[in-house]
């Protein structure tokens, strides 16, 4: 099944010298999935984004795109193979508009000899089609000619998820999509993810807040110290599990059962596929049975 | 390399919002920039009450071929200004164009080459050497991520050195007599040759701004290199551009003085650079980046020139220009923080 997955991350380490960020570090996500990423600051959450966003390129391991390996030396070669992220800080232009920022980059060019030749904006096009992209998810953002710096924050966190989906419909990462919005503009957010989910597209959520994880993922991946320690069902945790596997005072579970049958070890061959299955357990329950200390301190 | 390609070719397009909504942005724009406007329509007014002779062809002539020079590099710095950079050079490079076309004529005519090929042959070189300046100027700044603040101040001494350097300081006036026509033609007698240019001009960067990729580019970078970078523009190659443009248009400008002037002098320029940073800020563009119209800086430029050949008709020593400048820079930008044009 994962051998196939949409995406899937096999057997990731990332060392910075000798800094060890990530673990052998595996998980997929499939089309119309949403599968969470959880883990305390440091957990290497942000080195994994990065990998599978194609900003940084892992120590070992590799990931797959619908069971190929790829490897992505830079961002646009992660975005050409439909694989999008939205970042905490959303990247919008905010003293432009909607449209504008809808086409940062992609910008539609007139058919005519001006368009041709000197880079004349259709923009009548691009506002329909700007417009037609938020209906899609029906987004509530009503004037696509507004400032970005004129809209709520959930208005932008919208865009920037809508923009994202639009132009990358394979994977999505979002950054803690959830963080500094009102209530309904959170519930708005959480929606707008089901939306993306349900139009095939392949989500990976990074989130410190455990109710919207509960909320809208199918399955989570708990972090803790740059080594899977948890990947579980919705169904079969809590909020509390969740914290209890991040701050280690719950022994880790679920890796082996969730990610052996496919994914890394079969896919990253014998010998690296050997030393994961064994190492699943130990790895799982290594960190949390190490640092006992601390949870209690927290 | 990505095409564009949005997944919602099969949903049905959504009845779009009018385009009033545009309408009403621009009204709340024109009533914000609008007293800009407002100032320049005053000084008019008021010179013209002042002294009759403001409404004369003469002072028409005089302040319109004042305006055209500073506004060719207020142009080329609106660009730049809402990249988010600064353009310090643009003036010397004036000077250093005009020099080297100068130059260039007069050695070629001292050694009995025609008019024509002498004249295209400077004009060519004082634009290729502005264009120079401004692809040495962006390359710095893009590529080697020097300050444009730094860079062009660097170019700024070195433009002017090289000016000076040319002709050991002094003017050029061994010059073809055609360029001196050429610049003092004034077409149907009231339109300077330079100033319908300056006008052409002022439409073609004026729509390469609003309606152009050029442009659409041009302020996505100032207003936030790091989306731009993570939306794959090139935003370096950009930059390289939009410093090109404002160095040729410097380029053009010198020829546009040097033909005024029937000479090259290696001075020309010199307090420019200022004026026409003054102009754009004044025209609401801001210097963090991602802000400004083209229509503003030609509304600041016409203020500062008016301003200039007014006081001199009006018999106030000219040096009070500099003060009214800067008097009307630094309340521009004050209101427009107060009235929030500014704020981001």
């Amino acid at each position: 099944m994962t051998s196939t997955a949409t995406l899937s991350v096999c057997g990731v380490s990332k060392h910075f010298g000798g800094l060890q960020a990530l673990r052998d570090v595996s998980l997929h996500v499939n089309r119309g999935e949403v599968v969470g990423l959880v883990g305390d600051n440091g957990a290497g959450k942000s080195t994994l984004m990065k990998i599978i966003a194609g900003v940084q390129q892992p120590s070992g391991g590799h990931v797959a795109i619908d069971g190929e390996p790829a490897e992505f030396t830079s961002p646009a070669e992660a975005a050409a193979a439909g694989i999008s992220t939205v970042y905490q800080d959303l990247a919008l232009a905010m003293q432009r508009d909607v449209v504008a920022n809808f086409f940062l980059g992609r910008e539609i060019l007139a058919g005519h000899w001006l368009g041709r030749h000197l880079g004349w904006l259709d923009r009548r096009t691009m506002r329909e089609r700007t417009a037609r992209e938020l209906a899609r998810l029906h987004t509530r953002i009503p004037n696509i000619d507004a400032r970005c710096k004129d809209l709520s924050g959930g208005q932008r966190q919208a865009l920037a998820i809508a923009r994202a989906s639009a132009w990358c419909d394979r994977v999505l990462l979002l950054d803690e999509p959830t963080s500094a919005l009102g209530v309904e503009q959170h519930r708005e957010v959480l929606d707008l993810i089901r939306r993306v989910r349900d139009l095939g597209t392949a989500v990976i959520l990074v989130s410190h807040q455990m109710l919207d994880v509960l909320a809208v993922c199918d399955r989570i991946t708990v972090l803790r110290l740059g080594a899977v320690v948890a990947a579980v069902e919705r169904e079969d945790v809590s909020a509390d599990d969740l914290v209890g596997y991040i701050t280690g005072s719950k022994p880790g579970r679920g890796q082996a059962s969730t990610e052996r049958p496919g994914g890394g070890p079969a896919a990253s061959g014998a010998a690296g596929g050997g030393a994961t299955a064994g190492d699943g357990a130990p790895a799982g329950g290594g960190p949390g049975a190490a640092r006992p200390a601390e949870t209690d301190g927290e | 390399m990505r095409e564009v390609r949005p997944v919602s070719e099969r949903v049905a397009a959504p009845p779009l919002a009018p385009d009033g909504t545009r309408a009403a942005d621009r009204r709340a724009w024109l009533l914000r920039e609008g007293w800009t406007t407002l100032v320049l329509v005053a000084l008019i007014v008021g010179f013209a009450i002042w002294s009759p002779d403001f409404f004369g062809k003469l002072n028409w002539l005089n302040t319109s071929s004042t305006a055209t020079e500073v506004l060719l590099l207020a142009l080329g710095e609106t660009f730049v200004i809402i990249a988010g950079g600064i353009d310090l050079s643009v003036g010397a490079v004036l000077g250093l164009s005009g020099m080297a076309g100068g130059r260039v004529m007069a050695d070629l005519m001292s050694g009995g080459t025609s008019t024509a090929l002498t004249v295209a042959a400077g004009f060519a070189a004082a634009l290729a050497v502005g264009l120079a300046f401004g692809m040495l100027n962006g390359g710095l700044i893009a590529r080697c991520h020097i300050p444009a603040f730094v860079v062009t101040l660097g170019t700024l001494g070195i433009a002017t050195g090289l000016g000076n350097l040319i002709y050991n300081g002094q003017e050029i006036s061994a010059i073809p007599a055609w360029v001196g026509a050429f610049g003092n033609t004034n077409l149907l007698g009231w339109i300077p040759v330079p100033v319908l240019i300056a006008a052409v001009l002022c439409v073609v960067t004026g729509l390469a701004l609003a309606k152009t990729r050029y442009g659409a580019y041009t302020y996505a970078i100032g207003d936030s290199r790091e989306a731009a970078i993570r939306a794959g523009l090139p935003w370096q190659r950009q930059l390289v551009k939009i410093y090109a443009v404002s160095g040729l248009l410097a380029g053009i400008d010198g020829v546009l003085v040097m033909s005024r002037l029937g000479a090259a002098s290696p001075t020309s320029g010199v307090t420019d650079n200022l004026n026409a940073i003054a102009a754009v800020v004044i025209g609401g563009a801001s210097l963090f980046g991602g802000r400004g119209k083209m229509l503003g800086s030609i509304i600041g430029t016409l203020i500062i020139s008016v301003l200039l050949t007014g006081l001199i008709i009006v018999n106030v020593p000219p040096y009070w220009q500099e003060v009214a400048v800067g008097v009307v820079l630094i309340t521009a930008v004050y209101i427009d923080q107060y009235t929030g044009r500014r704020r981001r």
